[in-house]
């Protein structure tokens, strides 16, 4: 088991580092370098000249890739020219908030997902399934930043249930240790909603479709005939065999919560990497947007290891055809 | 696939010669043909569909009719217009609906008149026409073209439809969100433009974008995919590894990249969407062509000494093409979400041209009081990409009924 954790962890360097090369590579196409934006008729070429210098952009352009990927690989991603601080220190204020975000989503997509389309596959052909196909056919195809205004529109304007935006409200320090939980939690229902009823639209039609394949099995005809409720032949028996294909949608959707974390951040103000992103590349702050779109890839790679690791826990048949090759 | 081709050949040999009285495969008894049919259907198309009981191709018929007429009825005034004075867009639209109109005309007529000499039942049927006959059986399915028939259809009559010209404001502080109205079906927005004018206008970028961006990246991801799948070795090593790099990048993450550096106009968009949707294609290709390379009919081809080109362009693309026209029809609907998702940031197309994504986004400023700014054009969104799955998930399983979900 070690050993196959570390295997793919090995894989997934050479992506990440391509990944960055990729980055890099768009970086040096695009037109103009950092020192444009002081390119005016008032200052001397020789100072830009000495800015370039200084920058090392007067370097070839192999030199200048080991100098960004090794300073990245030690996590100097350099410094933010709107915000004047390290970028590392923003990453550090913003990565947790996105994490928090797509992992309260990704709660939200599996266990809402299973739970639908095992009702579903329970109760095949009727109104509830019909019904929850409909439904679930509209929530894969909604952009998920009109859901977001949806949902603000009903429930913040009109219902006035919960808070339109940003993470904390702005008494939040003066409030009691337990209605700050209270008040974070609100905050998050609405995001983490937009973000993963997408997602978890689609899990619930692919555990529909492998709930209503495992309840045809052999298996599950004698743990009814042995007498087992119904309940425990649904969750105990078919339920854990349908859930293993459902696993690796987990590697599917990170990619996809990390770009749709970057529509409903900008939603519901909400302090982490994908507004981060967005607003860096309104102020032209080229730093900030390379450093965060390398992070979201590391993201990436990291969810679709997760996703790996876990499917071969579920299914350990995958750890032994994966050595035998 | 070609072997089953040729046993179907076979059968259908067979089942000729058993069958003394055919010719060319088609059974020699005819249905009665019925001249009183064809002239209801000259009158009003699709009338003498219905009336020799063809009843669902006969509503076709009659509700695409009374569609083309009602356009016809409220854009008189935009013909004469256009007879006088029109632009490109107008001369467009005025083809197109006289297209339409004679088109349906001749469906109406010719269902009838072909239904008389149609064959009872084909003998030998290709895998293409079960196909069709399984999806003409799929009512979500056949649904979901409709939408998109009409979608692309009221693209290239905005100019008629459209009540207003999208970016005509008036008197700015009388016209301004206003709430929906039979002047302004959907409201108007905070310049005082008419919604559903600039709805029906954004419908061009949506569909166009999402058409063009397909076509780029399907084509890509086809040649891609095979040439890594037909030759293996270091090009298979080399195009796998490029898949996994870009796959691990955020599809709309690269895109915000892409399009910061560069200016937002929409060929950086259709290029940028179109490069960078290309993977998931090539990964289902290159599957295909691992698969298919090792078949008789293949070894058959590279033993007559065929090129490869040949051999994977004339003899194994076409036994792909089934998986390939499903992910490009669930393809246009994701690129449609993601070129709305990168208006609504407002690096999309650029403003005043009417977007549905960044129409979402003019509405966020006065959620409060005018709801429907923000609200229609999400649901045109909604409609069009429910349109476009429908239309896949039919495909799949008119296709390949193994796939389904």
């Amino acid at each position: 088991m070690l050993g196959y954790i570390l295997k793919r962890t090995l894989q997934s360097i050479p992506i990440v580092l391509g990944a960055s090369t990729l980055i890099f590579i768009l970086m040096h196409a695009s037109p103009g370098d950092p020192t444009s934006i002081y390119i005016r008729p008032d200052i001397d070429p020789a100072v830009i000249e000495q800015m370039r210098r200084n920058l090392g952009l007067d370097q070839p352009v192999h030199i200048q890739y080991v100098k960004w990927i090794s300073s990245f690989a030690q996590g100097d991603f350099g410094y933010s020219f709107s915000q004047k601080r390290p970028i590392i220190d923003i990453i550090k204020d913003t990565l947790p908030n996105t994490l928090l975000l797509s992992g309260v989503a990704l709660v939200i997509i599996f266990t809402v997902g299973v739970l639908i389309g095992t009702l579903q596959a329970v109760r095949q052909y009727s109104l509830i399934d019909n019904l929850a196909t409909i439904g679930a056919f509209f929530f894969y195809s909604m952009p998920s930043f009109w859901f977001g205004l949806m949902l603000i529109l009903l429930l913040s304007y009109k219902l006035q249930w919960l808070p339109a935006s940003q993470m904390t409200s702005v008494n939040f320090e003066f409030l009691p240790a337990g209605e700050q939980w209270v008040d974070r939690l609100k905050h998050l229902i609405m995001p983490a909603l937009a973000l993963g009823m997408g997602s978890a639209a689609s899990v619930a039609r692919y555990m529909r479709s492998g709930m209503l394949e495992q309840v045809r099995q052999d298996y599950v005809r004698t743990a009814r005939a042995k007498g087992l409720s119904e309940r425990v032949v649904i969750f105990k028996h078919a339920m854990r065999n349908a859930l293993i294909p459902i696993v690796t949608l987990l590697g599917l959707y990170v990619p996809f919560l990390v770009g749709g974390a970057v529509l409903i951040e900008t939603i519901f103000a909400w302090p982490g990497m994908g507004r981060l992103i967005i607003s860096a590349i309104f102020q032209r702050d080229y730093p900030v947007v390379l450093a965060s779109a390398f992070v979201l890839s590391i993201m990436v790679v990291l969810g679709n290891l997760l996703a790996d690791v876990l499917y071969s826990v579920v299914d350990p048949r995958i750890r032994v055809e994966e050595s035998e090759v | 696939m070609a072997v089953e081709r040729r046993a179907g050949d076979m059968q259908r040999a067979i089942q000729e010669a058993a069958r003394p009285a055919t010719r060319g495969g088609r059974a020699a008894e005819g249905r009665p043909r019925k001249p009183w049919a064809i002239a209801l259907s000259a009158v009003v198309p699709g009338l003498g569909s219905l009336a020799i009981g063809r009843l669902g191709v006969g509503s076709w018929i009659l509700g695409s009719w009374a569609i083309a007429l009602a356009t016809l009825s409220i854009s008189t005034e935009d013909v004469s217009r256009t007879l006088a004075a029109g632009g490109v867009g107008d001369w467009i639209a005025l083809a197109t609906l006289a297209v339409t109109l004679v088109g349906v005309w001749a469906w109406g007529i010719l269902d009838v008149a072909l239904f008389a000499i149609q064959p009872i039942k084909r003998v030998g049927v290709s895998q293409w026409r079960i196909a069709a006959r399984r999806f003409r059986k799929n009512r979500l399915a056949m649904a979901g073209l409709a939408i998109m028939v009409l979608l692309y259809w009221v693209t290239l009559l905005a100019p008629f439809l459209a009540p207003y010209d999208p970016n005509f404001q008036g008197n700015i502080v009388l016209t301004r969100y206003q709430p929906p109205s039979m002047e302004h079906f959907l409201g108007t927005d905070k310049f005082g433009r008419d919604i559903f004018s600039r709805i029906l206008y954004g419908a061009r970028i949506s569909l166009t974008i999402g058409f063009i961006a397909v076509v780029i990246s399907i084509t890509l991801g086809t040649l891609v995919g095979a040439m890594a799948g037909y030759f293996r070795g270091w090009v298979d090593t080399g195009i796998s590894r490029l898949i996994d790099m870009m796959l691990s990048i955020p599809r709309l993450v690269l895109l915000l990249v892409i399009i910061a550096m560069l200016e937002p106009n929409i060929f950086v968009i259709v290029a940028a969407l179109g490069l960078t949707g290309w993977e998931s294609s090539a990964r289902i290709v290159r599957g295909q062509f691992l698969a298919l390379r090792e078949q008789e009919f293949v070894q058959a081809s590279r033993a007559l000494g065929y090129s490869d080109w040949r051999i994977i362009l004339r003899h194994i693309l076409p036994n792909t093409l089934a998986p390939i026209i499903v992910i490009a029809t669930l393809g246009i609907g994701t690129v449609i979400l993601t070129e709305a998702g990168l208006s609504f940031l407002g690096l999309g197309v650029q403003p005043p041209t009417a977007s549905w994504g960044s129409m979402v986004n003019d509405g966020r400023d006065a959620m409060m009081t005018a709801w429907w700014i923000s609200t229609y054009p999400g649901l045109a969104i909604v409609l069009t990409v429910v349109a476009f799955n429908l239309l896949g998930d039919g495909l799949r399983d008119a296709l390949d009924p193994r796939l389904r979900t």
